[in-house]
């Protein structure tokens, strides 16, 4: 796999990552998104209906909360999870949990992570993962990590140490467990970046995490609260400023185009594609425009006063109706309103 | 073409049925409809599509399957969106996106499925509707109204429709008000031209009321007819005695339309019979419960027997469920709150009816249907003795003899 960069400005990076997948002939954009998926489909979507869509992203993301307890079918299919969901000319990631559906927090313990699938909850010491890793056969997969530190209101500088020093164990686990796989050599692992909200711990783990022989980096922890503020935001240009250059920076939990355009700015190049979801499942469509313009003065003259561009880059709008009770963003509009 | 005409017939209705082959043995019949929105060869199963769109499938997916005829259901449609918008929408065609041929209901069959809402008078079912509580009324003149504002191929006439169980005079009432319904309907028609109305026979499972409706309604002017009121909660026994009654003495050169049928031995059976359209939500239905519909019954996808079972379905299935996915994979995903499992269900299930009226037919054409319907009745039971014996009697009584 090689990271080319094209282009760096602003915070940005702009490249292709080449010879990926087994058959090391893939190529991907940076930056880019990941194809959202349910138990290894896209939701509600065929394969004929996927393909009415125009540029499908190169990776579909698999959920291992999704996958996990299918395991054991799995291993007796023995050709790989990107077969058996009928994708065998994907590449594949698989991260550990489901970005849409939190799971309960307080079931990481020193030894074990647990992910929640339809029937219940699944827990996995490192050699458990990897032999589920062995019979799923991703390109990429998120290593064992212990996310929770960003669960609490309040990250207390106790547990995101932990968060840290468990996952660089898992880490070191899951690396020397795949030394002993042959089915493993062609699948990279993802190390996962912990720490909360605590500058100290982030850089440690971003220093530790990279001396490691990772495929590339997840930053995990800064869906949601963390997101919206300007510390969250600072302390995700740290710690991507600590990571090399050659190896693609991935970020959990951040699908909205605006979250999105700020973690380009500060050096992410991979993202989830769950918010499409989302708002289907509000009855909402996407309406959102992403043209650029050039000259953004010019253009801005040119239309009778109103801001367009700027409209999308506001904090979003809390609307509330009676038909959606969840929150709506600026980009979409409720179709169940009557005026549609 | 059809049988050289009567010299003092009146009849001007077009004929849209041309009769391609016919069984030797049977009443069986292979044609093609020649509608509006293109041809289409029959016998034919119409898959169901209410307010506007095939649950679980798009217009382009049923289009891919080969349907070139669907239903669209007037009840639903009528109240919402309602014919004034669909108009605008250029009719019921640019509404779903969908070129081929539609077939709409009158309306009537949901005022049974849905009584509690509704009160049957001279003048039409008055009803209460679910959307948004106010009360309306379907009259023949207002159901021919709505079906012309969305422009479906075959549009049905309003009938006054009575559940099977129903015994006594109410069975009498409902028959003889729809051939005054039919009436009405003939004359409320704006489009003949563009929109061949069909008549329902009715009559219950009384065979003298029966053949008194079938001796009416076979004296107007329409293009086709549909045998009305069966397919409810009858027995098999009484069920397949009205349909066959019916096909006796209707047309041969009009198409004969069996409304809600239906599973598998029933299609063919009634094909045997001399029917030439067939429409059921079974197969839409049944997919969105997990099961798929195969050649010897069906599969429960969600049970544990399928869940390392990495053959597809069905191996001679040619639909794009089939050619992808294993039965271990649709199980999975059943497992999941991914609904995308119940699309490919949808998908195969109506693949598996097309395929199978589209066998019956060759097998009519190629002068073999009475075999055809041997292997077909063998596969499906196995052993002669479990054979259900009223397929056994009605396939005996037009000439094919079963095991």
């Amino acid at each position: 796999m090689k990271l080319s960069l094209i282009k760096v400005g602003n915070g940005c990076r702009l490249g292709k990552i080449k010879n990926l997948g087994k058959t090391r002939d893939h190529t991907m954009d940076i930056p880019g998104c990941l194809l959202y998926t349910k138990t290894g489909s896209a939701p509600h979507l065929t394969h004929h209906t996927l393909h009415n869509i125009h540029r499908l992203p190169a990776m579909a993301q698999l959920t291992l909360s999704s996958l996990a307890e299918h395991h054991e079918v799995l291993t007796e299919y023995k050709e790989g999870v990107g077969k058996f969901i009928g994708m065998p000319e994907s590449l594949l990631y698989c991260s550990l949990h489901d970005p849409v559906s939190p799971c309960p927090a307080g079931y990481v313990t020193n030894k074990s992570v647990s992910v929640w699938g339809a029937g219940g909850r699944v827990e996995m010491t490192a050699s458990k993962f990897m032999a589920i890793q062995q019979a799923l056969q991703p390109d990429w997969f998120q290593c064992l990590s212990d996310g929770e530190a960003s669960c609490a209101e309040v990250t207390s500088i106790k547990r995101a140490r932990k968060s840290v020093d468990r996952s660089l164990l898992f880490l070191d686990s899951c690396l020397q467990l795949q030394e002993k796989s042959e089915v493993l050599q062609k699948s990279l692992i993802i190390g996962v970046i912990e720490g909360g909200d605590v500058m100290e711990e982030r850089l440690r783990s971003a220093r530790e995490t990279a001396k490691r022989p990772v495929g590339g980096f997840l930053l995990d922890g800064f869906q949601g609260n963390l997101m919206a503020t300007e510390i969250g935001l600072h302390l995700l240009s740290s710690v991507t400023a600590e990571l090399p250059e050659d190896k693609p920076r991935l970020i959990c939990g951040v699908s909205r185009p605006d979250e999105v355009l700020e973690c380009v700015e500060r050096g992410v190049d991979l993202f989830e594609s769950f918010f499409p979801y989302q708002v289907t499942e509000r009855g909402c469509a996407l309406t959102f425009s992403f043209d650029f313009q050039p000259n953004p003065e010019e253009t801005l003259w040119q239309q009778n006063g109103t801001q367009e561009e700027i409209k999308y880059l506001d904090q979003t709008e809390k609307i509330k109706t009676t038909d959606c009770t969840q929150e709506m963003t600026s980009f979409e509009i409720n179709l169940k309103e009557k005026n549609q | 073409m059809a049988a050289a005409a009567n010299p003092a017939s009146l009849e001007s209705a077009p004929r849209i049925l041309r009769l391609v082959a016919e069984c030797g043995h049977s009443r069986a019949r292979a044609g093609e409809l020649r509608l509006p929105h293109g041809t289409v060869a029959t016998p034919v199963f119409m898959p169901v599509g209410t307010q506007a769109t095939m649950k679980g499938i798009t217009a382009e997916q049923l289009d891919a399957l080969g349907c070139r005829i669907c239903l669209g259901n007037t009840y639903h449609l009528g109240l919402r969106p309602g014919p004034e918008l669909i108009q605008k929408a250029h009719g019921l065609h640019g509404f779903m996106n969908w070129s081929h041929n539609l077939l709409t209901d009158s309306g009537g069959f949901q005022m049974v499925s849905l009584v509690s809402l509704s009160e049957v008078t001279e003048e039409g079912v008055r009803f209460r509707s679910p959307y948004d509580g106010a009360v309306s009324l379907l009259s023949p003149e207002k159901s021919v109204e709505i079906q012309n504002a969305l422009g479906s191929d075959i549009i049905m006439q309003l009938d006054d429709v009575v559940s099977s169980t129903v015994t006594g005079p109410r069975v009498e009432e409902a028959m003889y008000r729809s051939i005054r319904w039919l009436d009405r309907c003939i004359a409320a028609h704006r489009q003949p031209d563009k929109q061949n109305l069909f008549a329902i026979i009715q009559g219950g499972l009384d065979a003298d009321l029966r053949a008194t409706c079938l001796e009416e309604m076979t004296k107007r002017d329409v293009p086709g007819f549909a045998i009305g009121g069966l397919s409810g909660g009858e027995s098999k026994g009484q069920f397949w005695r009205m349909v066959a009654l019916s096909t006796s003495r209707l047309p041969k050169d009009k198409p004969r339309y069996l409304m809600g049928v239906g599973y598998a031995t029933d299609l063919v059976v009634c094909v045997a019979l001399g029917c030439d359209m067939f429409d059921c939500v079974f197969p839409t239905r049944t997919a969105r419960f997990g099961s798929a519909l195969v050649p010897t019954g069906n599969l429960q996808l969600k049970k544990k027997q399928y869940e390392k079972d990495f053959s597809p379905i069905d191996p001679e299935c040619t639909c794009p469920t089939c050619q992808k996915h294993s039965r271990a994979f649709l199980h999975a995903l059943l497992h999941s709150d991914n609904t995308a499992a119940l699309h490919h269900l949808t998908v195969h299930n109506i693949a598996y009816q097309l395929q199978l009226m589209s066998a019956v037919r060759a097998s009519i054409v190629e002068k073999r249907f009475p075999d055809f319907v041997r292997n077909f009745m063998n596969t499906m039971y196995g052993d002669p003795t479990l054979y259900p014996p009223w397929a056994t009697e009605a396939l005996a009584s037009v000439g094919i003899t079963l095991g």
